[in-house]
């Protein structure tokens, strides 16, 4: 995965609330055994408007979303960070955002900024003319007109985007971690170590 | 509150009362880490087409394999056509939609390749990945159970901690039986008092979302306690955990108790003999201690919670079917209020009418939320004797599992459905997602039994309001929507 850093450039002023990832990537598009080329279906139904945000030369390829409360709701498809991914976006600013949504996002490298409702507001109005700088090292967000937000961020989290980690690999390393548990776990609660295999 | 590192010790957490969800959290971690974070160990993982290509490739691409194959069981349920599944010689039916074809192909390819046990499209087990893992008895109370789909959270029904994953989640599943998680905060939302007639726990949870919201969850686990929920059958306690999700609770949690433990005893993968009794002494262990605190508690009174229907395109838009339209301005907020536009733009609703004055097209009974067989028991109960009226054109079934089927040919259900104008289908997810052949058409309702509401969820343009089974039998009846007790 590419390391994240400093996130500069137009943003999309979306703000809209409860956006849910079938809106982000409708269900016809999860067909696919790919990550790839999911940005061409990323927010279909809003595209149909010929006047809509996404398709607006004036965003083209922008890196930052700016978005409503609860970003990412109902379905855990990761197709709706793949979609987002393959449009160019590389953060998405919002007063909060579904959990697994941002664990998705996170996971592809995608940087989820929570702000509070005013400050998103505010970045909503930039956005409509001006470039948006996210500094995740610092954890700020500024504008070319001395807005200065800071937002939190998970330490592991932002090692793992610093540092464009794979997290599969770095738990792999806890193997013997994970073979003590297993062999308490036979010891203490055996019932539960069968799963589909024919208990005794 | 977190655990420690090393040994807890005995004394000190005798004296200090637990939740369900800490214990159920203390006894699954790997590792406690610096960063807040731990290591969860996964006890069960259901895996089915749409969610777990992507995954599997990945590990074949690394060269890693699956650790523990034996807690993992796939089936597909997603894009799986409800029509006939074989032709009248017994031979199975080729799936016309090729992309849909190719997702089904590669898990019957995958599972096997990684040794984990696949139920099949023509198997009489399969069904909807939620309904096979308790039906099973795969799914075990204060066990971890994920899946690639945000419904998972219905297994909290037995009292589990289940919550839904991303397809990086799945590998890392996959991988290591592990996932690194962040604890959420507890909630309680108690539910007591006596449900009015006509009130089942479809409604409780619609009800429950109506009052929280669609983020009201968010970073929490919810355990639903109080009367009410205690005197639900199991297939009502999944229905209601099923839709934590919906107000923005990864998982739900329900306290397993002696109607739990009657509803797994035999299941095929249920704990037998002497691991039985030991499982059971470890279940009724964890039920929240008294004195344990919940980050925040929500308490509802069941007197208030009446039949419900959903009017806009998010499950918070609930109101009692004998309820209007709201008018935007009503709402506090400016966000919401431009929501509400929007989403009676979409709905083609106005403000200030008739919810029962709603005419409905289409009628689905099924999904992982409400497709067992007291759904389609309490469905049939209102359907005997009765048709569906003339302007409902396409009104289906799909029971949420072979089994359930069989159970309700059994009980001679299927034919309480034909006989009304209704088709019976094959097990899986049918109209609750646009993602198989079965789709409302773009402009017209459909009263549903699912779970989201959301613009284009049952195919593009498609206007859905999410209701009980009996409620969507009642608006079969009359072809709009209806207060079921005026049909009782």
């Amino acid at each position: 995965m590419d390391p994240v850093n400093q996130i500069e450039g137009r943003a999309y002023p979306f703000g809209l609330k409860n956006v849910d990832t079938d809106v982000i990537i409708p269900a016809h598009w999860l067909k696919t055994i790919s990550r790839e080329g999911l940005g061409k279906g990323a927010f279909e139904a809003i595209r149909k408007d010929p006047d809509n945000l996404f398709d607006s030369p004036e965003y083209a390829g922008s890196p930052i979303l700016v978005a409503g409360d609860n970003f990412g709701c109902g379905s855990s498809r990761e197709h709706a960070a793949w979609a987002l991914g393959d449009m160019g976006i590389k953060a998405v600013i919002a007063p909060s955002f579904s959990d697994i949504f941002s664990g998705n996002a996170f996971k592809n490298g995608i940087l989820t900024v929570i702000l509070p409702q005013e400050a998103v507001d505010r970045l909503v109005e930039v956005a409509k003319t001006d470039p948006i700088h996210i500094d995740l090292e610092a954890q700020t967000v500024t504008t070319p007109f001395q807005d200065r937000f800071t937002f939190e961020i998970d330490a592991f989290r932002k090692h793992c985007l610093l540092n464009g980690l794979d997290e599969v690999g770095l738990t792999l390393a806890r193997d013997v971690a994970i073979s003590s548990y297993e062999q308490k776990l036979a010891g203490e609660r055996s019932f539960l170590t069968h799963g589909t295999a024919t208990a005794a | 509150m977190k655990s420690g590192r090393g040994a807890p010790n005995p004394l000190a957490m005798a004296q200090n009362p637990r939740t369900l969800y800490q214990k159920i959290w203390d006894s699954h971690v790997v590792e406690n880490r610096d960063d807040g974070t731990s290591l969860i160990y996964i006890d069960r993982h259901l895996v089915h087409e749409v969610t777990s290509p992507q995954a599997f490739e990945a590990l074949r691409v690394a060269g890693r394999k699956v650790r523990r194959p034996d807690l993992t069981l796939a089936v597909p349920d997603h894009n799986l056509p409800t029509t006939a599944r074989r032709d009248a010689a017994g031979n199975r039916l080729p799936i016309e939609d090729a992309e849909s074809a190719q997702q089904l192909a590669m898990l019957e390819k995958n599972a096997p390749a990684f040794g984990i046990r696949y139920i099949g499209a023509t198997d009489r087990e399969q069904g909807i990945v939620h309904v096979v893992g308790p039906e099973q008895g795969f799914s075990l109370p204060g066990a971890t159970i994920v899946c690639g789909d945000s419904h998972t959270a219905c297994h909290g029904g037995l009292g589990a901690l289940a919550f839904g994953i991303g397809t990086s989640e799945v590998e890392h599943v996959l991988a290591t039986q592990t996932l690194l998680l962040k604890q959420s905060k507890a909630m309680e939302v108690r539910v007591e008092g006596t449900l009015t007639p006509g009130v089942s726990a479809k409604d409780v949870v619609l009800h429950i979302t109506g009052v929280l919201g669609a983020s009201g969850g968010t970073g929490y686990v919810i355990e639903y306690t109080g009367n009410v929920i205690r005197d639900l059958s199991i297939e009502g306690r999944l229905t209601v955990s099923n839709m934590a999700i919906e107000h923005g609770a990864r998982a739900g949690l329900i306290a397993p108790d002696d109607k739990t433990f009657a509803y797994l005893k035999g299941r095929p993968y249920a704990p037998k003999g002497a691991e039985w009794d030991a499982a059971v002494a470890w279940w009724t262990s964890l039920a929240t201690d008294p004195g344990a605190k919940y980050d925040k508690v929500v308490v509802i009174d069941a007197a208030d919670i009446a039949p419900s229907v959903t009017w806009g395109t998010s499950p918070e838009d609930v109101l009692p079917i004998t309820a209007v339209v709201p008018a935007p301005e009503s709402f506090a907020d400016a966000s919401k209020q431009e929501a509400a536009r929007k989403s009676l733009d979409y709905m083609g609703l106005v403000p200030g009418q008739r919810l029962q004055d709603v005419e409905v097209q289409n009628i689905f009974i099924g999904s992982c939320t409400n497709s067992r067989i007291e759904d389609l028991r309490a469905a049939a109960a209102i359907l005997k004797g009765r048709t569906k009226a003339a302007n409902v054109k396409w009104a289906i079934v799909v029971p949420g599992s072979g089994l359930v089927k069989e159970q309700a040919e059994a009980e001679g259900l299927d034919k309480v459905f034909t006989d009304a104008g209704f088709e019976w289908r094959e097990p899986g997810c049918s109209a609750c997602l646009g993602m198989n052949p079965d789709k409302v058409p773009a402009g017209e309702r459909c009263a549903s039994t699912s779970n989201r509401n959301f613009v284009g969820r049952q195919g593009p343009g498609a206007r859905t309001h999410l209701v009980s089974p009996a409620m969507a039998a009642a608006a079969a009846v009359t072809g709009k929507l209806t207060d079921v007790r005026d049909l009782v």
